[in-house]
Formats: C-alpha cells, structure tokens, sequence
C-alpha cells in the first residue's frame, strides 16, 4: 500500500515536473525542473530496487550533466521573448501528437494485451543481495569490452568538447612549450674562461 | 499493485511530453537539447522496469552504457551551442541557415 502511494505521488510530480521543463519561460527554470525529474525518476527506480543505477542518476546526471546545462543556461546571455515566439502557434500541435502517443501507448498497454501476460510484480531479490555488486559482476565480465569502449566514448568526448570551446585571444603571453622543450643547455649557459682578477 | 504497465504507461507519458516540448520550443536549442534528456530518461525507464520485473540483469547494464552516452552527447551540444552563440550570438535555430538547407 505505501509502495502504491509512493509510486501515484512520485510519479505525479514527475509528469508534472516534465510539463514545467517544457512550458516554463525561463531556461534556468527549465533547468531546475529537469533535476526534479531526474530525482523523482531515481527515487521510482529505487522503488523497484534498481538501487545502482537510482544513485547514479543523481550523482552523474544531476551533479554533473545537470549542472553543466545549468552553467552554459547562464553563461549564455540569452534573449528569452525573441526565443518564445510562436509558442502559441505551435502548443497546438505539439499537444495533439502527445496525446495522441499517449492515446496509442495506453491502448498497446492496457486494451490490447495480444496474449502477452506482463508481470505484475518485480523479480524477487535474494535475501542480502547487492545490486551493485550483482551489476558490477556482470559489467566486468560479460560487458568487458562494451565497458571499455564507454571509456573510449567519454575521453572522445572530452577532447572534441575541449576542442571545440578552446580559443587562440590575441595579445595573450603564452608559453611557447615546443621551443621550451627543444632549447639545450649549450644555448643557454656559455662557459668563458677568464684570467682571475687581482685586487688593485 | 503496481505493476510493469505502470512503469511502462509512465514512461510513454514522459517520452511523450518531451516530444510535444520538441514541437513546442522549436527555436530554443536548449530546450531541444533538456527535451533530448527526458526522452532518454523515458527509455531508461523502460529498459529498467524490463529489467526489474523480468529479472534479467543486462537492461540495467544497457542504462549504465546509455547515461554515459548521454553524459557525452551533452557535453559535446553544449560544446557546439557554446561556440555557436560566441560567433553568432543568438541560439536561435532559424537563424542557423548558413548551409540554406
């Protein structure tokens, strides 16, 4: 019965939480709710003992991606009416294929089983089972190399992101690390050999 | 008791909402970019409650592979739109015509 509860009021304010993402008219706004999501998703994830991932979502998402999308919203100095208009032309619309793929979601779901029994209660979990540990187990062995290759996709993704943002300012005093490095000691220091002087 | 339709029907709604916030905040490349998140959202919520009420374990590895996709797809949006906005300070997408598609 608390599972009940928990699972209608979290999943409410997630629905609700959504709509202000895309109706809001301020992006910092948008922003703000889009964490609200992705807490309320973590907290339904944890309801079904997805517990791994419910953490990750919000320390990986939230507190990184999250707030990267936070830091350029306002970095951006943004012209937010030029950017609403033809809000109300378009709500129409994007309300009707909403509905509409709703409409056809719920009849696959609900209406028209096509024989296919779902279950109504989540796999059972051994008694003092992990769920990371279960995961970890079978990410370093079966997902060893698709694990390896999410790496490779990261660093790519750093690199083209510090790639694309870096700029050359004029005027800027900035180490020349090529030369620094091909400089040899006999350039720099010159041994002369010089008579000692004599106090007068 | 709430069950794998639930999850599933919720899912649907999320996804769907991001679509109409797609059509809804055409010009705004970073409401397209946040709608992009929460259609990625809806489908882990699939692959998780699959996951879940099946007992097989690789949805929830697939989830992990998509949020690191996802983390890098984000960075690399925001990388563009950052340089998009230096040279042509707007986000505008109409005014993105430079190739008179």
């Amino acid at each position: 019965m608390l599972a009940e509860i928990l699972f209608w009021t979290f999943s409410a304010v997630l629905v609700g939480a959504a709509l202000g993402v895309i109706l809001s008219r301020n992006p910092v706004h948008s922003v703000l709710y889009l964490v609200l999501c992705f807490f309320n998703a973590a907290v339904l994830w944890l309801l079904i003992q997805a517990e791994f991932l419910a953490i990750v979502l919000v320390l990986v998402y939230v507190g990184a991606v999250m707030v990267l999308f936070l830091f350029v919203v306002m970095m951006l100095d943004v012209d937010i009416v030029m950017l609403r208009e033809g809000f109300a032309r378009n709500a129409p619309l994007g309300a009707l294929i909403a509905c509409i793929m709703v409409v056809e979601l719920s009849y696959v779901l609900w209406v028209r089983r096509l024989g296919i029994e779902l279950p109504g209660a989540p796999a059972p979990v051994t008694e003092g089972a992990s769920n990371t540990a279960e995961i970890g187990a079978v990410l370093y062995t079966q997902y060893a190399y698709p694990f390896q290759l999410a790496a490779i996709v990261l660093l790519i993704a750093i690199v083209a992101a510090i790639t694309l943002t870096m700029r050359r300012r004029p005027g800027l005093k900035v180490q020349d690390i090529a030369a620094q490095v091909a400089a040899k000691a006999k350039d720099r220091v010159r041994l002369v050999s010089m008579p000692p002087e004599r106090e007068p | 008791m709430i069950g794998l339709p639930h999850y599933l029907l919720l899912a649907g709604v999320l996804f769907s909402i991001a679509v109409a916030g797609i059509f809804i905040n055409r010009k705004n490349v970073i409401l397209l970019l946040m709608c992009i998140e929460l259609m990625l959202l809806a489908v882990n919520f699939n692959f998780v409650a699959f996951s879940r009420f099946l007992g097989i374990l690789d949805g929830q590895v697939f989830v992990f592979f998509i949020l690191t996709v996802a983390a890098a797809e984000a960075a690399i949006g925001l990388a563009i739109l950052v340089v998009l906005f230096r040279k042509r300070r707007s986000i505008n997408v109409e005014e993105l015509d430079a190739m008179k598609g």
